[in-house]
């Protein structure tokens, strides 16, 4: 028992130790509000599915302080973006652009939409063609009348 | 039979196609838009002399290889003895820079170990490492005599890869 409270005070310990190294208190808080906006729509590369903006990798941290360094020297975002995007690609980016390589990836579902609205169309059309009354022909009227009679089996 | 029947299994066929290439893709390796471009120039200064820099500008004309790696990185030091192997060769000159990490332990880890590289260079807080677009080291740049990146290797060069795609490109890139 004794050991299970050592424990979890030294993982308390730890938990204070990563939460100083992580706040920045003398930041700037416009620079910070702008950097979070900012790295909200990045990704980080060490851990692929949280943004730059949550991710505690330590390739992470130094992306942000350079970002920070950037937002401070006054570049915009569009050239903080592209200095991300020269080294890492548009991978990083959550909102890829739009050009040649990512054309499947943006109208893919549009193309995917619109094929599935002709198939529907065309489908419906044929089942309509499939149930509607046609009259039926002298022929066909008086054997049906026989068959109702019980004439034929 | 109705054609529009056989369309589930083709598209069934299309997703076992697209997941077959999918899934035995590594997530984790990102095409570094550095291919074809010029490497990133720096200036570093040199693990063993600090007092001496190291920069790409110097190795114009030559054919080489330009490896990040720290002693904090598990896969680098997986990597280490295959790298001494393929330098031992003298084939290509394998340049390091020392990612993130403590000069003295990285300095006894080659003298430990055996040193690969004909020089280490120093980046202790990642700057050229990210300029060189590094997220998972050790990560190997292949550069040719302009300067220009013609291979990254994301993550030890197996003796697959170093045979199979450094060997090639750097004899032809020799020419």
């Amino acid at each position: 028992m004794k050991y299970v409270v050592i424990i979890i005070l030294v993982f308390l310990c730890l938990a204070g130790a990563i939460a100083a190294k992580e706040a920045t208190p003398n930041e700037d808080p416009k620079i910070e509000q702008r950097m979070k906006a900012l790295t909200e729509q990045l990704r980080c590369l060490v851990c692929q599915n949280e943004t730059l903006a949550d991710s505690r990798a330590d390739l992470a941290e130094d992306l942000r302080r350079q970002i920070r360094e950037q937002i401070r020297a006054g570049k915009s975002d569009r050239e903080i973006i592209a200095f991300l995007t020269e080294r890492y690609g548009d991978f990083v980016l959550y909102n890829p652009p739009v050009k040649r390589t990512t054309y499947l990836l943006w109208f893919g579902p549009f193309v995917l939409l619109i094929a599935g609205t002709g198939v529907l169309y065309r489908y419906l059309k044929q089942r309509r063609e499939l149930i509607s009354d046609q009259p039926l022909t002298a022929d066909e009227r008086k054997r049906a009348e026989a068959i109702l009679r019980g004439e034929i089996g | 039979m109705n054609k529009f029947l056989l369309l589930p299994l083709v598209l069934f066929i299309g997703l076992v196609a697209f997941l077959l290439v999918g899934l035995r893709r590594d997530p984790h390796e990102v095409p570094s838009p550095l291919i074809n471009k010029p490497a990133p120039d720096f200036k570093l200064s040199q693990l063993r002399e600090p007092n001496k820099t190291f920069s790409p500008q110097e190795m114009r004309g030559k054919v080489w290889v330009l490896n990040f790696w720290g002693t904090w990185c598990v896969a680098c030091r997986e990597e280490h003895p295959l790298l001494l192997e393929y330098s031992k060769t003298g084939a290509v000159p394998i340049y390091g820079v020392d990612y993130k990490d403590d000069r003295a332990k990285a300095m006894q880890m080659l003298d430990e170990e055996g040193d690969p590289y004909v020089l280490s260079a120093s980046d202790p807080d990642g700057r050229v490492s990210i300029d060189y677009g590094v997220y998972g080291a050790p990560e190997s740049y292949l550069i040719d005599r302009d300067g220009v990146i013609r291979f990254k290797q994301i993550g030890p060069i197996t003796p697959a890869v170093w045979q199979k795609e450094i060997l090639p490109r750097a004899k032809q890139l020799s020419q």
